[in-house]
């Protein structure tokens, strides 16, 4: 069996903040002061990101007369799923990086999905298994289709 | 004919479309079996109020103008808020108006069944299990220590499965190109939904979780985020590129080393 796994909503949280930061390239250096404008509210157009001097501002926040350089981390931003924030990396005024510093992680949020072909049970198998099988859930099926059905099948079983 | 340890009692009930299935495991009584009665007239009952194929339904003479809904059975207000709530929790991918037509069935079938499930459930019917035509509520257990299984139906091979779900307490809604023809629109593009073959939601509550299946269904693609984005809910979905997916926290039964699962 195949098996990738896929990051979700995480990505999804990380994605839709890298697209909001996007029209900021250009106006990032003015976006100087020590977690300024970080209005929190909800949304992805609030993520303002700043150079920051504690944690993760690994590199020199240098602004030259090409653009921004440098390691910044972007306030928290409070999204439906939870707080993100996220660190990019600018070199010369453009996006060449983007790490994911906090994502949603309650339960049941971020959660990562197993990838993998189409698993098939057969009849024969599950009949060679024993495997006992109580009924099952598919498309809606219609009254003629019942008829024939595994459903069918089980239902007759009974007794 | 149910017999204490290992009994059921079958019932199948065609209505709605389709065909309901009651199973119950609980030593039968007198008591559960005039509840059975009442959920076969239940669903019958709600056939009639709720049918968009019976001119004169309640919904369709609501949706007609000729009648109010103050003048509807309550259970109609019922039926449409949930459908408010659902379509609210889903981003406009939950409609009870497609084509612009008031048209609640997305709702009714899980709804009923559910309901049907609690009239059981109250008359002493601890353990049983009821299937609408592909959706499914569980109560209780299929037997003494022995968790209800439930088999994924292969959307491409007829007769076979994917996978088996299982647990007590379960709610199991497929949402997928029905074999009754009619294909899911999204709502948001009116287009039909691509993406997913079939889309199963796992949760408690089946009223819920098969609003839910045809809300996620209509997204595709999106629906992976959506739904490992809400608590209570677990998924499989199939692709019509041929592959699935699943969320981590979904009750799998493993088959515990019988030949052929995997």
């Amino acid at each position: 069996m195949r098996r990738a796994v896929l990051t979700t909503s995480a990505t999804v949280a990380g994605v839709g903040l890298l697209l909001a930061l996007k029209p900021h390239h250009g106006g990032l250096a003015a976006a100087s002061g020590p977690s300024g404008g970080g209005s929190g509210g909800a949304g992805s157009g609030s993520a303002t990101v700043a150079p920051h001097g504690s944690s993760g501002a690994s590199g020199s926040s240098k602004t030259s007369g090409t653009g921004a350089n440098g390691t910044y981390t972007g306030d928290v931003v409070d999204t439906r799923y939870g707080p993100v924030q996220v660190q990019v990396t600018m070199k010369r005024g453009k996006l060449t990086g983007v790490k994911v510093l906090q994502a949603p992680s309650e339960n049941g949020r971020d959660r990562r999905l197993a990838e993998m072909s189409i698993p098939r049970l057969t009849q024969a198998a599950l009949a060679a298994g024993n495997a006992r099988i109580d009924t099952v859930s598919g498309a809606t099926y219609t009254s003629e289709g019942y008829i024939g059905s595994l459903q069918s099948a089980l239902d007759k079983a009974h007794g | 004919m149910a017999e204490s340890g290992g009994g059921r009692e079958v019932r199948v009930v065609h209505v709605m479309g389709t065909v309901v299935s009651f199973d119950v495991r609980t030593p039968m009584t007198p008591g559960i079996s005039r509840a059975l009665d009442a959920a076969e007239e239940r669903l019958r009952h709600v056939d009639a109020v709720f049918s968009t194929y019976r001119p004169d339904s309640e919904i369709s003479r609501l949706a007609d103008g000729t009648l109010t809904l103050d003048a509807c059975r309550p259970e109609v207000g019922e039926v449409l808020g949930l459908c408010a709530r659902i379509a609210e929790e889903s981003d406009g991918r939950f409609t009870w108006t497609p084509g612009g037509r008031l048209d609640p069935s997305g709702m009714v079938k899980g709804w009923a069944a559910e309901d049907a499930s609690d009239l059981l459930f109250e008359a002493g019917a601890t353990d049983h299990c009821v299937n609408a035509g592909g959706d499914v509520q569980a109560r209780g257990s299929a037997g003494p220590g022995l968790p209800w299984r439930i088999g994924l139906a292969h959307p491409h091979h007829r007769g076979d499965l994917m996978t088996v779900v299982t647990g007590t307490d379960i709610a199991v809604a497929t949402s997928g190109t029905s074999e009754r023809g009619g294909h899911i629109v999204d709502p948001r593009s009116g287009h039909p939904a691509t993406g997913l073959v079939s889309l199963t939601l796992v949760g408690r509550h089946l009223t819920h979780v098969d609003a839910l299946a045809t809300a996620g269904f209509a997204m595709g693609d999106a629906a992976r985020a959506w739904v490992s984005a809400m608590p209570g809910i677990e998924a499989f979905g199939v692709t019509t590129d041929g592959h699935a997916w699943q969320t981590p926290g979904l009750p799998l039964w493993t088959g515990g080393g019988t030949a052929g699962l995997g």
